[in-house]
């Protein structure tokens, strides 16, 4: 109700009419052809919006389908049987189990060595009585603009400094990215001097400064970026594909595009089961893997979503 | 800083060392925090840079950069000697505009449409729906259309049943830039909305109040308020995307092509890909790569001209 009574206050009086203004570009004295727009506008939006959330949740309700529905009914929405039997699968083979772990591992270790990087560069940088500091500015901003390319980036991590083959040629080469580590910057230059100025008096050093005084004040900045690396390393298969050399050391993404993508059936890995085990439904494996790669993204989003906006927000007002 | 003014607030000289040295000294946390974030960028972004010499060379690991055969520009002449080139070139060109055609002004119209829904829980449930694919892993977005548009999947067998013969969605030359633009357009519109969401905000709404008094209906407020208002963000938006005009997006690529649409889907991304990473010829791939790093740059320089002509601020 509230709502309605702050929208209804700008009323005009005009050559006689009232006219009713309301707080957005829409005002309530509408023609018809602006009510027609209006239909048309929420329907299309509405359409938007299920196109994008449709082909998830088809995904979702096919996985719990048995293979035999998959294979005889044509096109369904909803199983008329529901069945376990693709998790039981996902969950009994190594492979994907294992994947998942790594997965993890890799978001968790990248996550915090991006933002130890990107915290420990921005906060210098925000000084302006730092010397040098013009010459690390236009280092970071001449580097988003030109970069080696792929195949020198790639020689230098795979042979020149050695880490092909580990985890640390997924971890270092994104450690910071220049655009959030100007945003960082930013808004650590914002925070008022007064407070880091009493800090020092009370006899902190720049670094105590940071760690108890700046850190626990940008908070809600460091969890915006921190999502958005965790989200960028949960998500990423082709620094995995091209360093990676040991199969047991892949990622979920990388397992899930050779599943689907090359079309490689993971045999190796079903000669290892239980030789009671039925064969394992193919299409409804798809389905369920890509279920397994999307669920933490998805239980996550909700709660982050507002961090994630406000994040591209600030980057888009101050950047 | 000016020379003159450098040396007035430091000294010159000696002078200018021992201040130097206080001021380090003094700062010297901050200094040390710099470490791992300077040699990150050291490492990682301007060694690839100077590593760009081996495209002028004929690298051989064992040697190194510096000892290997020196070749000029070799491997620019044999690129342009392929006659290839040109399909890699015009593969890229044509994905790429039909790409900026097709996703640049997407999420601008979302964005305007989405700026005249007055139900607010309306918006926020749309706007939650609309932002969730940006956050879904290009591999599981290949892998969603793998299954819908495969030959098992729903949307495969619909339109079979409508147009009474069969599209094969995946393997089609025909279809496969109109794939790749399409899961695109899915992934990222809603997130682009954002930004121009966030510069719709900053609208004065009395400009609209006072455009109604004048009797202005809704197309013309969107006209002479709006999209005025929009404008600098899509200029600048638009400056950006065309530094990377030759990106077409290599790690989405590669999922996507197969031996059936090879004829459209190799790219010069692609083709860099290929030649470098999987068959190990460095100094060829690396020469191409420098030509498209090249272009890149110039586009974003005159992108940036053409936007100073227009009289916006532009990039810088």
């Amino acid at each position: 109700m509230a709502k309605k009574d702050k929208q209804e206050i700008n009323s005009v009086q005009l050559n006689g009419k009232t006219v009713t203004i309301t707080n957005g570009p829409v005002g309530v004295y509408r023609t018809a052809g602006s009510v027609v727009f209006d239909i048309f506008n929420y329907l299309i939006i509405t359409l938007v919006a299920l196109t994008t959330v449709l082909p998830i949740i088809y995904i979702i309700f096919n996985s719990f389908a048995t293979e035999l529905e998959l294979q005889t009914r044509s096109m369904f929405i909803i199983p008329h049987t529901w069945s376990l039997d693709a998790y039981r699968y996902i969950f009994a083979s190594n492979k994907i189990l294992r994947s998942f772990g790594n997965s993890i591992l890799i978001t968790v270790c990248g996550t915090a060595i991006n933002l130890f990087c990107t915290v420990t560069m921005a906060y210098p940088l925000s000084k302006k009585y730092l010397r040098g500091r013009s010459a690390l500015h236009n280092m970071v901003i001449i580097s988003m603009f030109f970069s080696g390319g792929m195949i020198p980036g790639y020689i230098v991590v795979s042979s020149w400094l050695g880490l092909r083959g580990t985890y640390w040629a997924l971890l270092l080469p994104g450690a910071i990215s220049a655009y959030n580590m100007m945003i960082v910057k930013n808004f650590f230059a914002g925070i008022p001097q007064e407070l880091e100025e009493s800090a020092h008096l009370d006899g902190c050093n720049d670094l105590t400064t940071l760690a108890r005084i700046v850190l626990p004040l940008s908070l809600p900045v460091l969890a915006t970026f921190g999502l958005f690396y965790a989200v960028g390393h949960w998500n990423s298969y082709f620094g995995a594909m091209i360093y990676l050399t040991d199969d047991k050391m892949y990622p979920l993404q990388l397992i899930l595009r050779n599943i689907i993508v090359t079309a490689e059936a993971s045999a190796g890995d079903m000669s290892l089961m239980d030789p009671n085990f039925v064969e394992p439904p193919k299409e409804s494996i798809k389905m369920a893997v890509i279920v397994v790669a999307t669920v933490p993204i998805m239980c996550i989003y909700p709660f982050l979503q507002k961090y994630f906006v406000k994040g591209v927000m600030v980057g888009a007002l101050k950047g | 800083m000016a020379r003159a003014e450098r040396q007035a607030m430091y000294g010159k000289g000696k002078e200018y060392w021992r201040r130097l040295l206080i001021d380090v000294a003094k700062n010297k946390w901050l200094y040390i925090m710099l470490i791992p974030g300077v040699i990150y960028f050291l490492v990682f972004k301007y060694l690839p840079m100077w590593g760009i010499i081996i495209g002028f060379e004929n690298y051989a690991p064992f040697l190194g950069p510096l000892k290997s055969e020196w070749r000029g520009l070799y491997w620019f002449q044999r690129f342009f000697a392929t006659r290839k080139w040109w399909d890699y070139l015009r593969n890229t060109l044509v994905l790429s505009f039909m790409s900026i055609i097709l996703t640049f002004p997407a999420p601008i119209i979302l964005a305007l449409m989405l700026n005249e829904i007055r139900n607010i829980h309306f918006k926020k449930i749309t706007q939650t729906l609309l932002y969730v694919p940006h956050f879904i892993s290009i591999v599981i977005v290949v892998s969603i259309t793998y299954v819908i548009f495969g030959a098992d999947g729903i949307i495969y067998k619909l339109t079979t049943q409508m147009l009474g013969h069969s599209i094969d969605y995946l393997g089609d030359p025909g279809v496969f830039r109109w794939m790749i633009v399409g899961q695109s357009i899915w992934k990222e519109t809603g997130w682009g909305t954002i930004i121009f969401l966030a510069a719709l905000t900053n609208v004065d709404t009395q400009l609209y109040e006072a455009a109604m008094i004048d009797g202005a209906n809704r197309a013309q407020r969107l006209w002479h308020i709006t999209l005025p208002a929009i404008r600098s963000t899509v200029v600048l938006m638009l400056v950006l995307r065309m530094g990377s005009v030759l990106d077409t997006g290599y790690e989405h690529l590669i999922l996507m092509s197969n031996s059936l649409n090879r004829s459209v889907s190799q790219t010069l991304d692609v083709f860099v890909y290929q030649n470098g990473i999987v068959n190990g010829q460095y100094s060829y791939t690396t020469a191409v790569g420098l030509m498209k790093s090249l272009v890149s740059v110039i586009m974003v320089v005159s992108a940036n001209k053409v936007a100073h002509m227009l009289g916006e601020e532009g990039l810088y």
